[in-house]
Parts: C-alpha cells; structure tokens; sequence
C-alpha cells in the first residue's frame, strides 16, 4: 500500500448468527498480514467480534466500517435497532436485555460492553432509543 | 501436554486438525458461556465446552485458542469444521461430560487459567 491506509466495510444482518465473526474474523487476517503485534490483534478482534455480536443479537442490521493506518484501527460499527437506553447500565457486568436465543448461542450475559471497554484503547458508544446504535473502538499498534 | 495424549484419555474423536496432534497445551477453561471465554488472554489454551455452534469456533479464533474439546459427543456440523481448518483449530469430540473431561485433565496435569 503506498498511502498506508485500507478502508474496509461489512454488512451485518441482525439475527444471523451463522455468519457473525466472518467481519471481525478477516480483520483478524489482515491485521496478521500486516505483522501487528499478536497482544494487540486478539484485543481488536474481541472487541469487534462483541460489538458484531451485539449488533446481530440486538439490532435489524448494521455497517461495519474499518480505518487502517500505519498507527492505529478505528472501527466504528453503526446499527439500526433499538438503540440502548441507559448506556452506563448497560456497562454493567451482569446487566442485559438479550433474549433466551441470543443466551443460547453463548452470549447475553451482560459482559459484552465491559469487555470491550477492556480491549479498546478507545471506546465510544452513542445510541438514540428507537433508531440505532455507534460504538467506535480505536485501538494503537505500538502501545 | 501433547494433544495427541489427550485425545487418549478423554475417548477423543478429532475432527478437524488431525495434522497439529503434536502441539501442546497447558491449560483449558471450561464454559459454555462465549463472552466468557473471550476474556480470558492465554496462549496455547484448551476449550471445553458443550456450546457447539460457529459461534464457539469464532470465539476460539479471535481469542488465539488452539484446541476445542465439546463434550457429550455433540455433531460439529462442516460450516464449524470448514471454519476451524482455516484456522488451523483442532476439534476434538468426546463421550464424557464436562465434568468428567475437566477432572482427567485436571488430573493429567493440564493447569485452570484461574
């Protein structure tokens, strides 16, 4: 790449759980052949594959856009869906909305947001009741 | 430990993976609760589970986890197995319950993360 710089965007449908992680999952690969520190490519991909997680549990659908440059990963995951009410409850461990199909498929116990809190350098969520949802997560290779 | 001896104590079938027998690991963590096993950070770790769908092998490739062990003989459908090979994850399915997997393994020797 002479700029640097790639520019990726997913579709995310909500309820599809056979297809969540194919986003997150080629990140993982790019992000590998790009030869980022492996502590870093797991944090990232975590964090992303939660938030795709909670757009197909929650949402309708969703964009997946992903910034790559020589410094940093800036994904910002926009939703159209409910949107999150109360955003600092629903930072709480243990605190969830998600439906008994949602649980069944590993997820729902109210851990996704602070995981990824706890994987990105940065995280920003903004939500509006009844339109949607925009997490951002940034995170920097060289820490 | 050497995957190939689990497979031994456990009645293992591999199902995927069957060229990596020769890796090793250390630990395992048992849960059938995903997010869970996405907080964990360590490397060369055994997952035992009764959670069998693509989800557990996504989680499996975004936490580096190298081996999957699902419990109860539950059928890995081919999308799972597909999905692991490309990620070099070796699948392993056994008769026992987790409960029983977990304490042979204990036994052997194969340390919990926590």
């Amino acid at each position: 790449m002479s700029t640097g710089k790639m520019h990726f965007e997913y579709q995310v449908e909500g309820g599809n759980f056979s297809a969540a992680g194919f986003p997150s999952s080629q990140v993982k690969k790019t992000l590998k052949q790009l030869n980022v520190d492996g502590n870093v490519i797991r944090r990232t991909v975590v964090a992303l594959y939660e938030a795709e997680v909670n757009i197909v549990a929650h949402a309708y659908n969703g964009i997946i856009s992903v910034d790559i440059d020589t410094e940093k990963i800036t994904i910002l995951l926009k939703d159209e869906g409910p949107g999150i009410a109360d955003i600092k409850k629903a930072m709480e461990i243990g605190y969830s909305t998600a439906t008994p199909e949602v649980r069944e498929m590993g997820f729902g116990a109210g851990m996704g947001l602070s995981n990824m809190k706890t994987n990105a350098d940065h995280l920003n969520i903004t939500s509006e009741v009844g339109k949607g949802t925009i997490v951002e997560i940034i995170n920097y290779f060289h820490q | 430990m050497k995957v190939q001896e689990i497979v031994g104590i456990i009645k293992g079938t591999v199902v995927s993976g069957a060229e990596n027998l020769e890796n090793t690991v250390d630990m395992a963590f048992a849960s059938d609760l995903m997010s869970d096993v996405l907080t964990v950070k360590t490397d060369n770790l055994l997952l035992l589970t009764g959670l069998v769908n693509i989800q557990a092998i996504r989680t499996a490739e975004m936490s580096d986890i190298s081996c999957i062990v699902f419990v109860r003989n539950k059928k890995v459908t081919e999308e799972m197995i597909r999905i692991a090979k490309e990620n070099k994850i070796i699948i392993i399915q056994s008769p026992y319950s987790m409960f029983k997997v977990s304490g042979i393994l204990f036994s052997a020797g194969i340390k919990p993360v926590f």
